[in-house]
């Protein structure tokens, strides 16, 4: 039996209350009427309205998602089979090697695995712009696909593919029918945090962009490195609430299917 | 009587279904199976029966195909399997968790082995009622698995099994989940379904009980190897083995040495004692090593020595095992051995003979006991 | 067939992607600089067949990784990073280690709320949340206007680019990833162990460091690997919080190749970076293997 002692509540106020300050002032000033970010002027949403008004951000803005959208997707594919790879196939040639470069993008400094991708675009004489972006975000979104996906695939009941062969589905289809709907949540995890890790990348991007293509990131970081500026602010707020919104939405309906299952499980006991 | 009795295993013209041939199933330096050969035939319930790690899951998933035998081969139908992939083979299991496609409805999950053939959606549908209907699972067709309760996802585990008409149908410890008295209503619902559908079934379990109610032949093994494959009957009564013996329901052991003496035996388990007689087939040397097998149902108990038998001892009672309808009165001979007894509670507990402290007589008729050499 | 697929497609991938480009950080390491497209020489040109491979090999040399050596804030600049990401990845577990123990000790209905309110800051953008703490550090900042307002201090902080700005910084955004595997251990770990320590004698506080701590062993290490070995090539945040007085290797490796372009310094730093990586890499990878295994 577990107890929250004062402790305890203290140290989830003080964590939570210190993951959360510096986002609730940047929101707060981001309706500040005056452009010195550090003296309350009054309430004002002008800077919304310069935002918005900036085609630069809204280009920006296009290629992030574009960029994103493609990028997730195929490292999901690539992700997933080396989940599988890694969990189902025993030894074979290269397996350590396999595992190796699946391991390190999570840890590996992003400096060096950008500078490493627009060395190789350069060396076989590929224009820099979204289509290298998207190979780089890719490969290192792949690695946390894979690392969501096969955690799941590891406490999955390999009784229900052995079910399914039994009744006569050939491997694939054991796959396609039982294993992938099931594992479903893992595999859209994954594809969510290779989104996001997308949308954030700036270095990566930085390395791997060329001239031709601004994402929102790369904006954001000429705009700050001079200071502290309220569009920025802005865009922040803009950016967090989109994601609050995502993860409370999400959060509401796993919790409302988790106790609608619950009410059913039980009924079934009684019924 | 001119009754037929169920015997193909008896039967020198019948061709048995499943014949494993010298099968040997190694796991790196552990051997699960050794070198095993026997016969099933068609329309029996089989049973493997044996504790953990005995090597009767290992036996299971060979025949569904799950692992392949190490050396030896596997017929089914006269035909080798051991190349045929778990997919292709007219062999279906029923999964020890029930592996219920917890994505699917209960229709969905009977219907899922039917839709891999590739037939009509019609053959199909009809097809599936008919499992429904055959588990009275019907009002629960569109349910998915975590919405029915655990007897219900036996049934549909069954249902989704017997849904090809397989050849061989694998039970793997089926009724583990289920509470005692469901579980004996289930037992017999198996065995009236495998009576009406004709297929052969498999089934693994390490409950004595359920393999001796269930099945038509029991293999009892160990470590494996299959010690004896015999219908319930003879198990029970002619083990050849102790380890059968004692395996099987409840048994005393009394071990000794052999000597010939008319038509039977006489055993010398202890010094100082007049020797026991048993009749047998078994042949002993004289001096052989012996052990004698009693089942305690077969032990008479009574305050007097009687008159008319030859294997009469005296022991105090130490324990009683009271189990409502019958009480297990474990009796402690002068020499040290213990001897189990049962008698039927006929009498109302006030007045029964027997209390623990008392001293009795233990008796059993000549041809009561059976005779092992190990 | 279908086997050989499923592993080829990303093995291949990886290979071309993550593999290759390393050894071509590695080969331009060995290059020169020049004032050409690509900025580097000597480039490798197999028209020439074995002749020209043989000249390629014989132009390369060690001459950026001797001045590597021979420039003081190269190695000065690997030191304080590795001391910067130790202290960080310490920061981070002291604060992370409480707020871990607080969720997992929550009451039940409470967990799913406390895991999405420590999920969504990782979800939101890194750059915005380092940039949110610019206008907290600043001398005309926030922390400064409460602290003078509050009467506490007479003349601002200078907080911001200095080394603690950093590492308030790197604490902040790498938080979820030491909170997350710790909790992860410790509601694994079950509770009534720690009854039946206390049961046999041990206080409270006995309790959590003889039976707690070691038992969520696995989840501080996983997360002390996921802040160090990362925080080592940091870039973003040095460069926003911690001014020119802070010297990290992220930095260094990115201002050689786009303030200086000079490509063949900056791989020169890479591979040494990596170098001094493997060994971490390495113990964190068989650390996971190791957990897996045991949980098999």
């Amino acid at each position: 039996m577990r107890r929250l002692t004062w402790f305890n509540a203290t140290s989830l106020t003080l964590g939570l209350a210190f993951l959360y300050l510096p986002m609730l002032i940047l929101i707060i000033y981001s309706f500040n009427a005056s452009r010195l970010v550090t003296v309350w002027a009054g309430f004002s949403t002008q800077w919304y309205g310069t935002l918005f008004s900036n085609q630069g951000f809204i280009d920006a803005a296009k290629v992030t998602l574009k960029v994103a959208v493609a990028s997730s997707s195929v490292a999901t594919v690539l992700g997933t089979m080396a989940a599988l790879v890694l969990v189902r196939m025993g030894r074979f040639p290269g397996r350590t090697l396999f595992s190796g470069m699946i391991y390190a993008p999570l840890v590996m400094p992003e400096v060096i695995t950008g500078l490493s991708l627009l060395l190789l675009f350069i060396g076989i004489g590929l224009d820099r712009g979204i289509f290298t972006i998207i190979l780089a975000h890719t490969t290192f979104s792949m690695a946390f696909v894979a690392v969501v996906v096969s955690s799941r695939l590891m406490t999955f009941d390999r009784s229900l593919e052995e079910a399914a062969l039994d009744l006569g589905a050939s491997p694939f289809d054991a796959f396609r029918l039982v294993t992938l709907p099931i594992i479903a949540p893992a595999v859209i995890s994954g594809w969510l945090l290779a989104f996001t890790l997308s949308l954030d990348d700036l270095v990566i991007a930085s390395f791997t962009a060329g001239p031709s293509a601004t994402t929102l990131p790369i904006k954001i970081w000429s705009a700050v490195r001079l200071g502290v500026s309220p569009e920025i602010n802005a865009l922040s707020t803009i950016m967090i609430g989109i994601v609050a919104v995502g993860v409370i939405g999400a959060s509401l309906v796993t919790k409302r299917a988790a106790l609608r299952r619950e009410a059913e499980e039980r009924a079934a006991v009684q019924g | 009587m001119g009754q037929t009795v169920f015997e193909p295993w008896n039967d020198p013209e019948a061709r048995p279904l499943i014949q494993f041939r010298n099968v040997t199933k190694r796991f790196g330096d552990f051997t699960a199976i050794d070198n095993q050969s026997f016969n099933i035939y068609e329309r029996e319930f089989f049973a493997l029966l044996g504790p953990s790690g005995c090597g009767k899951t290992t036996m299971m998933r060979m025949l569904a195909g799950f692992e392949k035998p190490t050396e030896g081969t596997i017929l089914l139908g006269g035909k080798d399997i051991a190349p045929i992939p778990p997919n292709k083979r007219a062999v279906n299991m029923m999964f020890q968790s029930y592996a219920l496609f917890p994505h699917l409805s209960v229709w969905d999950n009977i219907a899922f082995g039917l839709r891999r053939d590739g037939r009509r959606r019609d053959e199909i549908a009809a097809r599936v009622e008919e499992m429904l209907k055959l588990t009275r699972l019907t009002q629960f067709a569109r349910r998915k698995p975590h919405q029915i309760s655990g007897g219900q996802r036996q049934r549909v585990a069954l249902a989704r099994s017997l849904a090809k008409a397989p050849r061989l149908l694998l039970l793997d410890e089926p009724l583990g989940a289920l509470d005692a008295k469901l579980r004996t209503a289930t037992q017999f619902e198996l065995m009236d379904i495998q009576e009406k559908t004709g297929t052969t079934f498999v089934i693994v379990t390490h409950d004595q009980e359920e393999a001796m109610t269930v099945a038509s032949r029991v293999a009892v093994m160990d470590t494996g190897r299959v010690i004896q494959a015999d219908t319930p009957a003879r198990i029970y009564e002619t083990p050849n083995s102790v380890y059968v013996a004692d395996f099987i329901g409840e048994v005393t052991i009394l071990s000794g040495t052999a000597r010939k003496s008319g038509a039977g035996y006489e055993i010398h388990y202890a010094e100082g004692v007049p020797p026991l007689y048993a009749e047998d087939e078994a042949r002993f040397d004289n001096g052989e090593t012996c052990h004698i097998a009693l089942r305690p149902e077969k032990v008479a108990i009574s305050a007097e020595r009687p008159e008319d038998r030859r294997n009469a001892v005296e022991g105090t009672i130490i324990d009683i095992a009271y189990l409502g309808n019958l009480s297990t009165y474990h009796v402690k001979l002068a020499t040290g051995q213990m001897i189990k007894a049962q008698t039927a509670n006929t009498r109302r507990l006030a007045l029964r003979g027997f209390t623990w402290e008392d001293k009795v007589w233990l008796s059993w008729t000549d041809t009561a006991a059976v005779l092992l050499k190990e | 067939m279908g086997r050989f697929f499923l592993i080829a497609l990303p093995f291949a991938w990886l290979l071309a992607l993550f593999l290759v480009p390393f050894l071509i950080v590695l080969k331009i390491s060995l290059s020169d600089i020049a004032l050409a497209i690509p900025p580097y020489t000597p480039t490798l040109d197999l028209t020439e067949g074995w002749a020209g491979i043989r000249a390629f090999l014989s132009q390369l040399d060690f001459e950026n990784f001797t001045f590597l050596t021979q420039d003081d804030l190269y190695w000065k600049a690997y030191l304080s990073s590795l001391q910067i990401a130790l202290i960080a990845t310490v920061l981070t577990l002291l604060v992370g280690y409480p707020i871990a123990y607080g969720m997992a000790n929550a009451p039940d209905h409470w967990r799913p709320t406390l895991m999405m309110l420590v999920i969504l800051p990782f979800w939101t953008s890194f750059l915005i949340r380092v940039y949110s703490w610019m206008g907290i550090l600043s001398t005309e900042g926030y922390l400064n206007q409460l602290l003078l307002w509050l009467g506490v201090i007479s003349t601002p902080l200078t907080v911001l680019n200095t080394p603690t700005a950093v590492y308030i910084g790197i604490v902040y955004t790498y938080l979820p990833f030491m909170i997350l595997p710790i909790y992860s251990a410790l509601e694994r770990m079950d509770a009534s162990l720690l009854e039946a320590a206390e049961d046999l004698g041990c206080s409270r506080l006995t309790a959590f460091w003889l039976v707690t701590v070691p038992l969520s062993k696995n989840g501080i290490i996983a997360g002390c690997f996921l802040v160090f070995i990362p925080v080592i090539g940091e870039f973003v945040i040095p460069s926003l919080l911690g001014g020119s007085r802070t010297l990290m290797i992220g930095k260094v490796l990115w201002e050689e190749f786009f303030n200086n372009r000079d490509w063949p310094v900056a791989s020169a730093v890479a591979v040494i970076l990596l170098l001094i990586l493997i060994v971490p890499i390495v113990l964190f990878q068989i650390n996971q293997q190791k957990q897996r295994e045991a949980e098999e």
